[in-house]
């Protein structure tokens, strides 16, 4: 199917819109537009970070998603509670393989899961106590933490128990830093203000504490950090080796592989180097400000991006590093070709459909279009009015911009925009793959990875062509459906 | 009031930014931009138009600032 023009896409919204109430159908076409680039301002075409409506299948998560599951939980040398009723831990456990090095249960935990579990009696009588013995028996089973945090579920905040307390008391006694966050899963509209909480938490309980800077740290003057990358299937190892190749020092990632130790010595850094914006600008800002570190937005997927970021990069150093810089895209650009080379032919031209939250919806793009294909929709689980601004100028004219998309939406738009490609959650593979549309999980890169980097290109490029020219979409049809003729040979051969 | 950060950006104007609103945005003209005095009304980009308390330049940026809401864009 051809790209479709404004006017179509206007009516294809304005179709998609007809089932709501009225009520419903004012709010949610506030967050459904189409893209033009002349607009400067995201607000005067979408509307983002608001509440989403009650009754509609909304694909977001919560504070507690977003401080545990995203800012704190890859960070793999502490242990993070989840305080509360058991299943918030559980069942986002290990789920976003972060990947790490380390021995787990030993000196990592980033794959375990710590959890108060909440009975009856605990919402009753209060769960401070717990929480205190619980961190009692945590330094006792696993002495070789290097910290502690308490992320609140739901329950913490209704019963109003005094997390801070207990973990200021755990603190002074074990000589580790025990951080509380207030990231209980009603705060806010998404998982995004748990970002926020996540990222206030560590400037006041980490940067602030006091006997931090006992670790010995020499500077040098290329020392950068990489935050807001969350190494999901290795990608912050595929980032790093490209600023290590141009004679930066990387000291700290945040927080996919990350440490404490790490954390603590980013104030040390010359220039901190951010991918997520969504989730990390707050404390990149808070350290512009505190510590005079500059930060600069990178962007990591496909060769076109990389190369604008590594000579972004380069320009905040001396002509040493520019040079390598060079050097680093001469070398990877015959691998790059290579890839480019095989697996454009087979992909090019194909459209790809995204709904991905944090940074994906737009840094994908230029991966997608090195490729020879074309991103026809994009929209963000928990984006707001920044993100969009950032988006606009990276899709095409008249595509589609859906925020915080519901699932007949969603559906009703990838049934009418007919995409080669739909990119998004776990939530939404099977009901596209039983419609017989391609798909890619792309929060976790669907079981595999790295995406960043060059080495990363070369692994997505390989998962788009397989999931796209994988034979089993020519055999959605059973053959007793199948219409007469073409189900011949196959009555012949058997 | 509310509490904004003012930042160089890229081409050395100042960018406004208010955390609570994720709002983020040029100022296009600054009222007294001195180092004895430094603030008044800003106004931004985007129309919406703050008062900050004038006051002696910030020696640094990005800087934290209280600053009262003229003419909010929306």
């Amino acid at each position: 199917m051809s790209n479709l023009t404004r006017e179509e896409t206007e009516a294809l919204i304005a179709e998609v819109l007809e089932v709501y109430p009225e009520k419903a159908k004012k709010d949610r076409a506030k967050h459904l537009a189409v893209n033009d680039q002349s607009v400067e301002q995201s607000k005067k075409c979408i509307t983002s970070n608001r509440k989403s409506l009650p009754g509609v299948m909304t694909i977001r998560g919560c504070a507690y998603a977003g401080s545990k599951g995203v800012v704190w939980g890859p960070i793999k040398d502490m242990i993070h509670i989840s305080h509360g009723p058991v299943g918030c831990g559980q069942y986002s456990r290990a789920g976003r393989r972060n990947y790490y090095v380390g021995t787990t249960g030993v000196n990592t935990f980033g794959t375990m899961n710590f959890t108060s579990d909440f009975q009856e009696k605990d919402i009753v009588f209060g769960g401070d106590k717990k929480l205190g013995k619980l961190i009692e028996e945590i330094e006792g089973l696993f002495p070789l933490n290097k910290g502690i945090s308490v992320q609140s579920e739901c329950p913490i905040g209704l019963i109003g128990d005094d997390i801070e307390a207990v973990s200021k008391k755990a603190a002074a006694a074990f000589n580790k830093p025990v951080v509380p966050v207030r990231c209980e899963g009603f705060r806010g509209v998404s998982q995004s203000l748990g970002h926020h909480i996540a990222n206030d938490a560590i400037r006041d309980w980490v940067f602030e504490r006091e006997g931090k800077d006992a670790q010995a740290f020499e500077p040098s003057p290329y020392d950068v950090t990489i935050i807001g990358d969350y190494n999901i299937g290795g990608d912050a190892w595929s980032s790093r080796i490209l600023l290590e190749e141009m004679g930066l020092r990387v000291i700290a990632q945040w927080s996919g592989d990350g440490t404490l130790a790490e954390m603590e010595n980013t104030p040390k850094a010359k220039l901190n180097l951010l991918h997520c914006y969504r989730s990390m600008n707050y404390i990149s800002r808070h350290m512009e400000e505190k510590y005079g570190i500059p930060w600069i937005e990178y962007n990591f997927f496909g060769p076109t991006k990389i190369n604008e970021s590594l000579r972004k990069i380069a320009a905040f150093f001396d002509d040493s590093i520019k040079a390598k810089c060079e050097e680093v895209i001469a070398k990877y650009q015959s691998m790059v070709d290579a890839v480019v080379a095989k697996y454009k032919p087979r992909l090019t031209g194909k459209r790809v459909m995204l709904y991905v939250g944090g940074l994906r919806p737009r840094h994908v793009i230029g991966s997608y279009e090195d490729l020879g294909m074309e991103v026809v929709g994009t929209g963000y689980e928990f984006g707001h009015g920044d993100d969009y601004d950032r988006t606009i100028k990276e899709m095409g004219n008249s595509t589609l911009l859906y925020d915080d998309v519901t699932g007949f939406e969603f559906e009703e738009f990838v049934k009418k925009v007919k995409p080669d490609l739909v990119g998004s959650g776990i939530k939404e593979k099977y009901i596209f793959q039983k419609m017989g549309i391609p798909f890619r999980q792309m929060h976790s890169w669907d079981y595999s990875g790295p995406y960043h980097g060059y080495d990363g290109f070369a692994i997505f490029a390989r998962d788009m062509d397989m999931t796209l020219n994988n034979p089993c979409w020519h055999k959605l049809t059973p053959p007793w459906m199948k219409p007469a003729e073409e189900a011949e040979p196959v009555a012949k051969a058997a | 009031m509310a509490n904004i950060m003012i930042r160089r950006g890229d081409k050395g104007e100042y960018v406004f930014y208010l955390p609570k609103r994720d709002l983020e945005d040029t100022i296009v003209s600054m009222e007294f931009d001195t180092p004895e005095k430094w603030g008044g009304e800003i106004k931004l980009n985007n129309g919406g138009a703050y008062l900050i308390e004038p006051q002696p330049a910030p020696e640094r940026l990005p800087y934290s600032v209280r600053a009262k809401r003229l003419d909010a864009a929306e």
